[in-house]
């Protein structure tokens, strides 16, 4: 089974990298974004090898299936079109030296790793999930949730029509 | 041959049973639904191709397979091919997690009625199904027509919607089940009707307990298998045929069989959650011994018939109701389905809670 697992962490780690290349190599938006999808998809399937079930799910529902969707549908209603975009010479230097020093702590950081990361033998069930969140990190979550709704309002004050007379006609 | 090769080959035989299962129920729903739709409007519907026309579905097939298979000019190749597949695969996959049958001992284990038993079956479940909508959004993207796109754009934005509504219904079940593993969920309607003390939870078939969540349920059902009264993003009269305009032969009957297997899937999603699964009261005293093979076999007779009666009703509904208009759809999506949903959880949870 040690090789089975090794041989999913490696497929599922190559699609990754691949498909976040493609993201960035790729001209046309559309295809970058459905890219992307590939890309949490196979990071969701990483999970599943590390035995975390429900994070791995909660990865394909609120990534794949909802914020790319969002993504998506942005990008088809934009039209966008295929132009090459120009960075300034000082931003192409800049974006490089960023690159090349963010992929020198990546790989400093893996040669460092030794262990595996601690995973419950449960198999991160909701229930053990539950009970962590409504204890050890009650005031974190909350505060999400809080954050979560001020977005949310604000979104619909930004959204909101200002003229009353608009308001009658046509919803949504 | 060992227990264990004896264990690994009944998986394959599962396996196949429930892919089976779901391609199989295509030809027969096609079939179906042009039969029951003649028989709505007093017609013959298919009736040459072999006894009662039950052959019709191999003269479609044959058919779809000798088109010219049509790629549009200035079309995005690769995505406009691997759309058709992107809305095969998440219902075969929805299906694999649903207990389709109880389980049964086989050399010294106990054999599953379910493909994937996860402890978390039904969220990963719901983020597979949420998958679907890029196949047909893609579709009409990659197609490079108006059409095509506004259908693709309708899918997305309706499916997004119904997805929040039939999620938060999901929750209020499994408030009253208490765990998120689908066998365990079947295994609790299972028992017996009513309030159980001893475990603190509802037993019992869930749509009796969550009457509401299965409306709205069955309600988001149809907006995310794009099925009248809900088929907007393939509205022919508005948008020719919306994300597949541009689509013939194989591809075309990819999309039209990724329609059927997903209706099979919901259905069978349906049946698992509020429908007590593969129970059937009374069918333990038929002598069967519970945990054999013919038990099980029953069980996944029952859970058929049980997909039957829902197909049939999808069928009877796409040729009852007329199609909604697009800010009606969303009117209900937004403004009723999803505030009853969250009252229905507001609810069950406090009842929940208190007990």
């Amino acid at each position: 089974m040690e090789v089975l697992e090794r041989v999913a962490f490696y497929v599922m780690a190559v699609i990754a990298v691949a498909s976040a290349l493609l993201v960035v190599v790729n001209r046309n938006p559309v295809a970058s974004a459905m890219s992307l999808v590939g890309t949490f998809l196979a990071v969701a399937g990483l999970y599943l090898t590390l035995n975390a079930t429900f994070l791995s799910a909660i990865q394909v529902l609120v990534y794949a299936g909802a914020i790319m969707v969002l993504f998506l549908f942005v990008i088809m209603l934009l039209n966008l079109e295929r132009e090459p975009f120009d960075l300034p010479g000082f931003g192409r230097i800049a974006g490089f030296a960023l690159s090349v020093v963010l992929l020198f702590s990546l790989i400093s950081l893996a040669l460092n790793a030794t262990a595996r990361p601690e995973t419950s033998a449960r198999g991160g069930s909701g229930a053990e999930i539950g009970d962590v969140f409504f204890s050890d990190y009650l005031f974190p979550f909350e505060m999400a949730s809080l954050l979560l709704l001020v977005a949310m309002v604000g979104v619909i004050v930004v959204a909101r029509r200002r003229k009353p007379e608009e308001e009658e006609e046509g919803e949504a | 041959m060992s227990d264990t090769q004896v264990y690994y080959l009944a998986y394959l035989v599962k396996l196949l049973v429930v892919f089976t299962l779901a391609v199989g129920l295509v030809p027969i729903l096609v079939y179906a639904e042009r039969r029951v739709s003649a028989l709505m409007q007093f017609r013959w519907g298919p009736n040459r191709v072999g006894p009662f026309g039950l052959l019709q579905p191999f003269a479609d097939m044959v058919k779809l397979l000798c088109k010219e298979d049509l790629v549009p000019e200035r079309a995005s190749k690769v995505l406009f091919t691997i759309a058709p597949a992107l809305t095969c695969i998440p219902p075969f996959l929805v299906m694999s997690f649903i207990p389709v049958a109880p389980s049964f001992a086989l050399a010294g284990r106990e054999m599953k009625g379910v493909v994937v038993d996860s402890p978390v079956g039904i969220l990963l479940l719901l983020a597979l199904s949420s998958l679907t909508v890029y196949g047909l959004a893609i579709g009409g993207w990659a197609s490079n027509s108006k059409y095509s796109l506004l259908g693709g754009l309708r899918s997305s934005a309706q499916m997004i919607s119904y997805e929040l509504a039939m999620g938060v219904s999901v929750l209020a079940v499994l408030c009253v089940a208490g765990t998120l593993n689908l066998t365990e969920i079947v295994y609790r309607q299972t028992q017996f009707f009513g309030f159980d003390a001893t475990s603190g939870n509802w037993a019992g078939w869930n749509v009796f307990a969550q009457p509401l969540a299965f409306v709205i349920f069955l309600i988001a059902a149809f907006a995310e298998t794009n099925r009248l009264p809900f088929d907007l993003p393939e509205a022919e009269s508005e948008l020719v045929g919306g994300y597949h305009t541009e689509y013939s032969s194989m591809k075309f009957s990819l999309f039209f069989m990724g329609e059927y297997i997903g209706m099979v899937g919901i259905s069978s999603v349906l049946v698992a959650l509020f429908l007590g699964g593969w129970h059937f009261p009374g069918m333990h005293a038929l002598g069967l011994q519970p945990g054999t093979l013919p038990f099980t076999i029953l069980g996944l007779l029952v859970f058929l018939a049980k997909i039957g009666v829902l197909l049939f009703f999808f069928i009877h509904v796409r040729w009852t109701l007329p199609r909604f208009r697009y800010d009606q759809l969303m009117r209900i999506g937004w403004k009723v389905l999803l505030p009853l949903a969250l009252l229905n959880v507001l609810v069950t949870g406090a009842v929940v809670a208190g007990s």
